[in-house]
């Protein structure tokens, strides 16, 4: 069976060059002139644009005055050249209980993604350090069992950990992880993304030279020393790489936050707040295509910004679906 | 703004008590005793992960295996939830669309990925028709479904469209169509959004791969006058097998998981549901936990054979490596 050894497959969008590799240009110039043919490119380009338009269509819809975009067509700002921040001031403001608040929600969704990543970065590459490098029996095994784990779709533990969360972990008045509070999603976001982030840190953390560990072990340092001066420092593109990934993941979550967040504007991310003003308010498109871009231009920053990063992340976590 | 100022201190609050316990393992783990030190290392560095993942995912998909056996009182009922998912006809619609998901999205989106990989590959401005392909992928579904929504808006004929497809319906004659509403194709129009956010991601793939295969082989194949068409198909897509079956797989687990894009969409009404929808509505809107862990256990069931031969495929590339 021929095969495509998946490690080969990370030309990154940004490095892979326009003109390809410098080392071969005459072949690599014969081979171009070959294949890409007219009608290849324009077929490309067809593509690119259907994909395009969607989102370009709300983004500027989202700076038009509402009654134009109620009214006709965005297509329409060629002849009608209109354009206001009105909606955008509307769906940040916080205004009365009808209004979108939707500044509010975003900083809730900071406040739910920032320590949801980190608990799960920290704890994840603890557990994958000791899976490469300690020495205990029945490492293999345990380690094979939290890799399967990512098989358990997360709606298999939900129903129990909101009952875990809301009834058991309560004692008297005093609750663990308090209702109307970020805790319970860093707590559930940590425990869904344990399982692809101990086996992808474990590989990266794996290839660390055993010398380097070996030497400082000698020099008396214990796990605890080796981990932060010297795995956290060397693991840091897998850690960026992993991060990214799960940021954009958490963010753009909406069913954890449907299920641990109450929905209220105290914890309930972005995401969970557009799509209740989807339901509510289906035909209030000056809110909705402001708000849908409120929501989307952090991974868009994120995306645009670190590409490199995000691609690297999204090859090596094919498994994750 | 005090709003902003609390919700910062709860996240200070919450990343300082991670910090405490994070230091206090490190704490323990360094003063332990000479002869059992290694041990208690191992342990503090994984416990806080495998605890985690023990009592947040292991034993609730226990539970919720055992929930999908009771009814709404938590009263055993056997087989009753399963027999209903597989006879009242609401529920068999939600089963007939999954399958219809889970067969389009993986095919399109991965052909459509793949063809156009192929017409790009080291075309001129590679890097920005590939971002605008792939940009899709960093959007939330959520955010996704407001785009595409707005792209299926419906007007009535007298009125100007708003809708981009109504507007060329109009273009060439036709009736404004409620895209959304009209069973059964309106499943179809749910789908396009998961093919349009899917298909960048099988791109960057399956692009890396392409660039993997060696000059030198394509060139050959030229040389003994193979046309573009069986370059493709004789050189292009058996080298590049291995990655093409890691993005089906892939997308098939996202698509059986696909749960916001209807959620927010159509909120599974019109005979749009799908199962993982379902099992959200049953268990946490109408009350039937029982039902809901029935939808999610058949869910797991359904992902299971492709996460194993995906992760089979790939171990089988590393022994070949």
């Amino acid at each position: 069976m021929s095969t495509v050894p998946l490690e080969n497959t990370k030309p990154l969008l940004t490095d892979a060059g326009e003109d390809g590799p410098p080392e071969r240009p005459a072949l690599q110039k014969r081979v171009k002139q070959r294949l890409t043919s007219r009608t290849a490119t324009a077929a490309a380009v067809i593509i690119a644009v259907i994909w395009t338009i969607p989102t370009f269509g709300l983004l500027v819809s989202s700076f038009r005055p509402e009654d134009n975009i109620k009214g006709n067509g965005w297509w329409n700002v060629i002849t009608d050249r209109q354009f206001t921040l009105e909606n955008y001031a509307d769906v940040l403001s916080p205004g009365g209980s009808q209004s979108p608040n939707l500044l509010s929600y975003f900083v809730n969704s900071l406040a739910i993604v920032i320590p949801g990543t980190i608990f799960t970065l920290v704890l994840g590459s603890m557990a994958a350090y000791m899976f490469a490098w300690g020495r205990f029996r029945g490492k293999d095994g345990l380690f094979i069992f939290v890799f399967a784990l990512q098989i358990v779709p997360l709606q298999m533990a939900l129903i129990p950990l909101l009952q875990l969360f809301t009834q058991v972990l309560k004692f008297g008045d005093f609750q663990l992880l308090p209702s109307g509070t970020y805790a319970q999603l860093w707590v559930a976001h940590t425990i869904f993304g344990l399982p692809l982030a101990i086996f992808l840190l474990h590989n990266f953390i794996a290839e660390i030279p055993g010398e380097v560990i070996e030497a400082a072990r000698v020099d008396g340092a214990g796990h605890g020393t080796i981990f932060w001066r010297i795995i956290i420092p060397l693991a840091t593109p897998a850690l960026a790489s992993f991060g990214i990934f799960q940021f954009l993941w958490l963010w753009n979550d909406l069913l954890v936050a449907l299920v641990f967040s109450g929905g209220g504007a105290d914890v309930a991310p972005i995401t969970q707040r557009l799509a209740e003003i989807q339901g509510s308010r289906g035909g209030e498109w000056q809110r909705l295509t402001a708000g849908a871009f409120v929501s989307i231009i952090v991974p868009l920053a994120v995306f645009f910004g670190l590409q490199r990063y995000f691609v690297r992340g999204l090859l090596a976590g094919g498994l994750k679906g | 703004m005090e709003d902003i100022a609390e919700k910062g201190l709860q996240v200070v609050v919450g990343l300082a008590v991670f910090a405490a316990i994070i230091g206090l393992i490190m704490l323990v783990v360094d003063r332990a005793p000479k002869s059992g030190r290694e041990k208690v290392q191992i342990a503090g560095f994984l416990a806080p992960a495998l605890v985690l993942l023990a009592v947040g995912l292991v034993f609730p998909a226990l539970q919720t295996s055992y929930l999908s056996l009771t009814d709404r009182n938590g009263d055993f009922v056997g087989l009753d939830n399963f027999v209903w998912m597989f006879t009242q006809p609401e529920a068999l619609v939600t089963l007939r669309n999954t399958v219809i998901w889970v067969v389009l999205v993986p095919l399109l989106a991965s052909s459509i990925g793949l063809a156009y990989a192929v017409f790009i590959d080291r075309a001129r401005g590679e890097k920005a028709l590939k971002a605008l392909v792939f940009m899709p992928m960093a959007i939330s579904f959520v955010g996704a479904g407001v785009i595409w929504r707005f792209v299926y808006a419906y007007k009535g004929p007298e009125q100007d469209q708003i809708g981009l497809f109504n507007q060329i319906l109009v273009w060439f004659g036709q009736e404004p169509k409620q895209f959304l509403l009209d069973a059964p194709e309106n499943t179809l129009f749910l789908i396009a959004v998961m093919i349009w956010i899917q298909t960048g991601f099988a791109m960057v793939v399956l692009s890396a791969a392409i660039k993997g295969i060696p000059t030198e082989i394509v060139e050959a194949a030229r040389l003994d006058g193979a046309s573009a068409w069986q370059q493709f198909t004789n050189v292009t897509i058996p080298t590049i097998r291995g990655s093409l079956i890691v993005v089906v797989t892939t997308i098939t687990i996202g698509t059986l998981k696909v749960f916001d894009i209807v959620r927010t969409m159509t909120a599974g009404q019109y005979e749009t549901s799908v199962v993982a929808n379902e099992m959200y509505t049953q268990a946490f809107r109408a009350g039937e936990p029982g039902r809901g862990a029935a939808l999610a256990l058949v869910l797991f069931l359904m992902v299971l054979p492709v996460v194993v031969y995906n992760a089979r495929l790939l171990r089988k590339q590393k022994e070949i490596r």
